[in-house]
This record gives C-alpha cells, sequence and structure tokens, in this order.
C-alpha cells in the first residue's frame, strides 16, 4: 500500500500559511480545520517548512508573544517530503523514527496532500483487519 | 417529508457494483438498528461477485468461500439484485436520483496500467487482466486470443496478480482441470507449448508485493520449476538495513523462501518459471509482423527516497529476454462512471472517506458515495473492503442524521424495478443467479470440478429459459 492510496480517500487538501503571517492566525487556522499542522508556503506555492500545534507550545512556554511574531520564526524548515508512490510502511517507520507527524506529499512540484501518523496508523489497522477479516471468513466458513 | 429510515418509508439505497466491497457496504446498511434500508445493487454481468468470480484464481477455491457470506446478505428480505444492468447506459446517475436517498459505487479498478514504453502494443502483449478475466470465464473477455503456442513467456509485474498469470500458465492440464477456470482457457491451455515463464520484479525481494503464501505455492507446482538468480534475490545494503529496522517478518521469510529458489538443483519438470528481480522492460522488440520477440530490460539499483521508501533507478545495464508473449501486471485503475467527478491521477472517484466531492468546490455531492477500489485504489484483500465499507457507511448515515440525502420523486422499490426492467428486460435477479449457480455446480459435478461456468450472457439467459 502506498501514499496515494491514503491520499485517494482523504482527500488532497492541504491547509497552508505564508510564513510572514503570524502565529495567531497559525492557531487560527489549525483551530479553524480541527487539524495539527500547516505547511508554510512561499508566493509559489513551495513549501518552505512546516509548523505544529507542538512547535507554537514550544516557542509560547518561552515566549509570551510568540503569537504575534512571523511564522518563518518558529517553523521547522527542514521538511521531509513525501512522494505518492512512497510505501505506507517505510513511510510509518520513517515518521516515528524521525518524530514526524505531518508529512506533505509532492508530485511534480505541487503539494497533493499531506499524511499524518494517525492516518498511517489507521491505514495499518485497516490493513490488519481485513487480512484477518479474509482469513476469518476462509477458516471458519462464515463470520463467527 | 418526516425523515426515511423507517419501515413505513425506508431509506432507499442503491449500490452499483456487485463486488466484495459492495456487499459489504449492502451488509453494513442492512445491518443499521435504528435506520431500515433497502438496498438495491446493480451490475454489469448477470454474475454477483465481481472480481471473487471473476478475479481470484480457480487454483484458489478457498478463497471464493467468501460468497457465502455475500449470498446471506443477498438473502436479507431488503436486499435486490439487479444483474446485466449498465450503469451509464441501461441506467443514469439521473434515473437513481429519482429513486434512492443515496447512491454508492463500488465499480472498482476495472483498468490496467499502462507500461508506457514503446511496442507495448505489439501482438502478443497483454494486459494481465484480460488473461485473468479470459481464464476466469468473463463474458466480455470470452473471445479473448492468446499465443500459448509460444514457447516464452514474461509476466511484468511481482504482485498476486502477476503471480497469478505466471501459476496459471506453469500448471499442468491436470492440476487446472480440478479447478473452476472456464472451459475454453482450459482447453487453449491444454494445447499450451509455454516452457518458460519469466516474471519480473523492478525492485527487490523484499520489496516485492507478493505474500508469502502466493511465493511459495509457485515452489510446489507439479510440472513447473521455479529459480530465481542468487545475485538478485540478495540483498543489498539498503533493503538489508530497511528490513531490520523495520523488524518485518514477512520480508524476512519471504527473502528466505526466494534464496532457498535460488539455491535449489535444476529440476526435470517440464516447465520453468525464473522470478527476476531489478529489472524493468525499456521496450518490446517486435518482428516484421508486429509480433512481439524480445524485451529490453534495463537493470535497477535501489535507491530511498526522503521517506525512506526504497524506490528502482535504471542503471546503463541493459539485456534482451526473448520471449513471444507479454502480460503487463503493474498496477490497475478505476474507470471513470458517466456523470461521476473523478480523480484521474490517481485513477479513483474523487471523494473524502468516501464520500463523492464535486471537482470544482470540492464540497461533498449530496447522495453519493463511493467504496472499495474506485475509491481508494487497488490495495488490500477482500476483507480489506468491509473497514473500507463501514467507514463509507459511517459518512452515510451522518449525513441521513443531518438530512443531507437526495429527494427522490419515487422512493419505491416496485417503482424502481420496473424502471430497470423496462430499461433492461434480460436483467437478472437474484433468484436466478442462485439457479444458474446451481446449474453450474452441476454441471461441474459432472465433470469432476468445482463448477463450469457459462461464459456467454447468452448462454446464461438460456439457462433460465429466456
Amino acid at each position: 500500500m502506498n501514499v496515494a492510496s491514503l491520499l485517494a480517500s482523504k482527500g488532497s487538501k492541504v491547509i497552508t500559511i505564508q510564513p510572514q503571517q503570524t502565529v495567531r492566525q497559525a492557531v487560527g487556522l489549525l483551530a479553524e480545520h480541527n487539524i495539527g499542522a500547516l505547511v508554510v508556503v512561499d508566493r509559489s506555492s513551495s513549501p518552505v517548512g512546516i509548523v505544529s500545534e507542538r512547535d507554537i507550545v514550544r516557542s509560547a512556554a518561552r515566549n509570551e508573544r510568540v503569537f504575534s511574531e512571523p511564522v518563518a520564526s518558529l517553523m521547522t524548515k527542514d521538511v521531509v517530503i513525501g512522494l505518492p508512490h512512497d510505501d505506507l510502511a517505510s513511510v510509518g517507520h520513517t515518521m516515528t523514527e524521525r518524530h514526524i507527524r505531518h508529512l506533505p506529499v509532492m508530485e511534480a512540484g505541487k503539494l497533493v496532500g499531506i499524511v499524518s501518523i494517525g492516518d498511517v496508523v489507521k491505514a495499518q489497522r485497516d490493513q490488519y483487519q481485513g487480512e484477518v477479516e479474509t482469513l476469518q471468513t476462509q477458516i471458519l466458513g462464515d463470520r463467527p | 417529508m418526516t425523515q426515511p429510515g423507517t419501515e413505513a418509508q425506508p431509506l432507499r439505497v442503491a449500490i452499483v457494483g456487485a463486488g466484495p466491497a459492495g456487499y459489504y457496504a449492502a451488509d453494513h446498511l442492512l445491518r443499521q438498528d435504528s435506520v431500515v434500508v433497502e438496498v438495491d445493487m446493480i451490475d454489469r454481468l448477470p454474475t454477483p461477485y465481481g472480481l471473487v468470480r471473476a478475479g481470484v484464481a480457480p487454483d484458489h477455491q478457498k478463497i471464493k468461500s467468501v460468497t457465502a457470506a455475500f449470498d446471506k446478505v443477498a438473502a436479507h428480505p431488503r436486499f435486490r439484485f439487479y444483474g446485466g444492468v449498465d450503469f451509464g447506459k441501461d441506467i443514469t446517475v439521473a434515473d437513481l436520483r429519482r429513486h434512492y436517498h443515496q447512491i454508492l459505487y463500488s465499480t472498482g479498478a476495472q483498468t490496467d496500467r499502462r507500461m508506457g514504453i514503446p511496442g507495448e502494443d505489439l501482438k502478443g502483449s497483454h494486459p494481465a487482466t484480460e488473461f485473468v478475466a479470459w481464464y476466469n470465464g468473463h463474458p466480455d473477455y470470452r473471445d479473448c486470443r492468446f499465443d500459448l503456442s509460444q514457447e516464452r513467456a514474461a509476466v511484468v509485474g511481482v504482485g498476486n496478480v502477476a503471480i497469478d498469470v505466471a501459476r496459471i500458465l506453469c500448471r499442468s492440464p491436470q492440476e487446472l482441470a480440478t479447478t473452476d477456470i472456464a472451459d475454453h482457457a482450459l482447453e487453449a491451455l491444454r494445447n499450451s507449448r509455454i516452457k518458460e515463464v519469466y516474471l519480473l520484479g523492478r525492485r527487490g525481494p523484499a520489496q516485492a508485493a507478493f505474500t508469502n503464501p502466493e511465493v511459495k505455492e509457485l515452489g510446489e507446482l507439479a510440472d513447473a520449476d521455479v529459480t530465481a538468480r542468487p545475485e538478485e534475490v540478495e540483498l543489498d545494503e539498503l533493503s538489508r538495513a530497511a528490513v531490520e529496522r523495520s523488524q518485518d517478518r514477512a520480508a524476512v521469510k519471504k527473502v528466505e523462501i526466494l534464496r532457498e529458489y535460488a539455491a535449489r538443483k535444476a529440476g526435470g519438470k517440464s516447465k520453468k518459471l525464473i522470478i527476476r528481480f531489478l529489472v524493468s522492460p525499456v521496450e518490446l522488440c517486435g518482428n516484421e509482423a508486429g509480433e512481439v520477440v524480445a524485451l529490453r530490460l534495463v537493470r535497477n539499483r535501489l535507491e530511498a527516497t526522503a521517506a525512506g521508501t526504497l524506490q528502482a533507478k535504471p542503471t546503463d545495464q541493459l539485456e534482451t529476454l526473448p520471449v513471444g508473449l507479454v502480460f503487463r501486471s503493474v498496477g490497475y485503475r478505476g474507470v471513470p462512471l458517466p456523470g461521476v467527478p473523478f480523480h484521474e491521477s490517481w485513477g479513483v472517484i474523487l471523494n473524502e472517506h468516501g464520500r463523492v466531492l464535486d471537482p470544482d468546490t470540492k464540497q461533498p455531492v449530496v447522495g453519493e458515495y463511493a467504496a472499495g477500489w474506485i475509491k481508494r485504489g487497488p490495495t488490500g484483500v477482500i476483507g480489506t473492503n468491509k473497514p473500507d465499507a463501514a467507514q463509507t457507511v459511517a459518512c452515510m448515515m451522518e449525513d441521513l442524521a443531518a438530512g443531507r440525502i437526495l429527494k427522490p420523486e419515487e422512493p419505491d422499490a416496485a417503482a424502481a424495478g420496473l424502471l430497470i426492467r423496462e430499461r433492461q428486460p434480460r436483467c437478472v435477479s437474484y433468484e436466478d443467479w442462485l439457479k444458474l449457480n446451481e446449474l453450474e455446480l452441476a454441471r461441474g459435478r459432472a465433470a469432476g470440478r468445482p463448477r463450469v461456468k457459462f461464459t456467454r450472457v447468452e448462454d446464461m439467459l438460456a439457462a433460465l429459459g429466456r
């Protein structure tokens, strides 16, 4: 199973913000869309960073005025980008090992989706559940 | 108007496509505690079960036993089946909107991905799906021809479909005769002169999509010796690290099985099945008659993507593999349905968690849903469609509760049935199918086989006395 098949039913919507926008605006977007991270894009819509709720909480703990600062001041610049044909299993390992919770996905220079660690876990759970279901049907001849 | 979902006014749902996803969705719908649902399922073919009948290999009868669970769903008093009804031709979205509160598409991934290389359309080059549909007796593929007088064949891809094709090509007529393979395919394969079958994987053994039971089965064929190249089944540094890191026992086992194949001494069986890795076809070479005579292959090495996937990168080493028959099995995609939004690059209906989306507004289209491969793409086993369908049905119930459903003019089972029969008088019911099923099983018993299939729609209708 690859990233494309996860995005196929998740949708391609990626909520983005520009680096000069404020952290307050970022918090607003996170709350409005009920998500955990925003992809920071420049004027040509290329990702230049990612800002997560964790980044904001950490900064806020140090600096109460963080909300009026630009997103660029606290975003993570070193963004790992996924491809539609990336295997979900290897993506899951990379995310776990490198403590990445959100992976923007690009194809031909365009953002085509974002995968969260929750998405990966759910996809893997559905996969195992499906295998169990299939085996049960075969072994028991029907559902228990 | 009161909210539908009661005995007096059931929620009317049309399901397009009678494969596993359609049945699992119907099951979830009919099991709702507080909502009374009526399900009408239509399919292009008179026979149900989708790929369980037309895709699952004939020598894997056990996998087909899932149809018993599907028949239980179909036996529900509020379930109806209309077989032989073509969505988009006999019945349109507009028709369904007149008669149903909700429409669910579960039409699967009906076409294959192309390799996109020169020579792909030479004679003797086929999509694996065509061969699979042909040997499984799918009426649309009844008259396909495959040149089995060739001695060497290649199957491009190492997924379970590729393995099925290679295995069927390698099976002895005696082995095939104990299956429900279509009669015309059994006859053609009896006269097959295929001696060597190549399975070609573009990545290494650790990345191959086939599952271990399938690859193990290749080592137990009555008439074919399986082999691999020792240097191709040895893991490279990156793959070794990836397997260790993931502690993926299935991958370790897979590599072990393949190594054992590579170490096997040449056997004396009449056919040979050769599994190759780290090669990609770059061209199909033809003769003057336009027939494929060879594959040009490039050797690949593996390279990690930023997210850690090992992908194949071509080297400058080329080789020529003489073959007279090529089956491509490099992926599948859905076919757009008339009037239904489609996501071209992923080959699925444009959707979010099963809700069909309007391509312009990206907002849900009221009353339309997708489940199975047409929703998420061709991944997973049959049972994977159960949680997948559950997700879609959960959205359907949520939308019903919020009143976001279609407002059909005639939400009535009899009226819908009348319209469908008027548009397609040859349509068959589930009772008709159960009769056909009994007839096929009886023909099987007479021939000492699990089943002998009807492979033409005319024959099916004639058998039903129509």
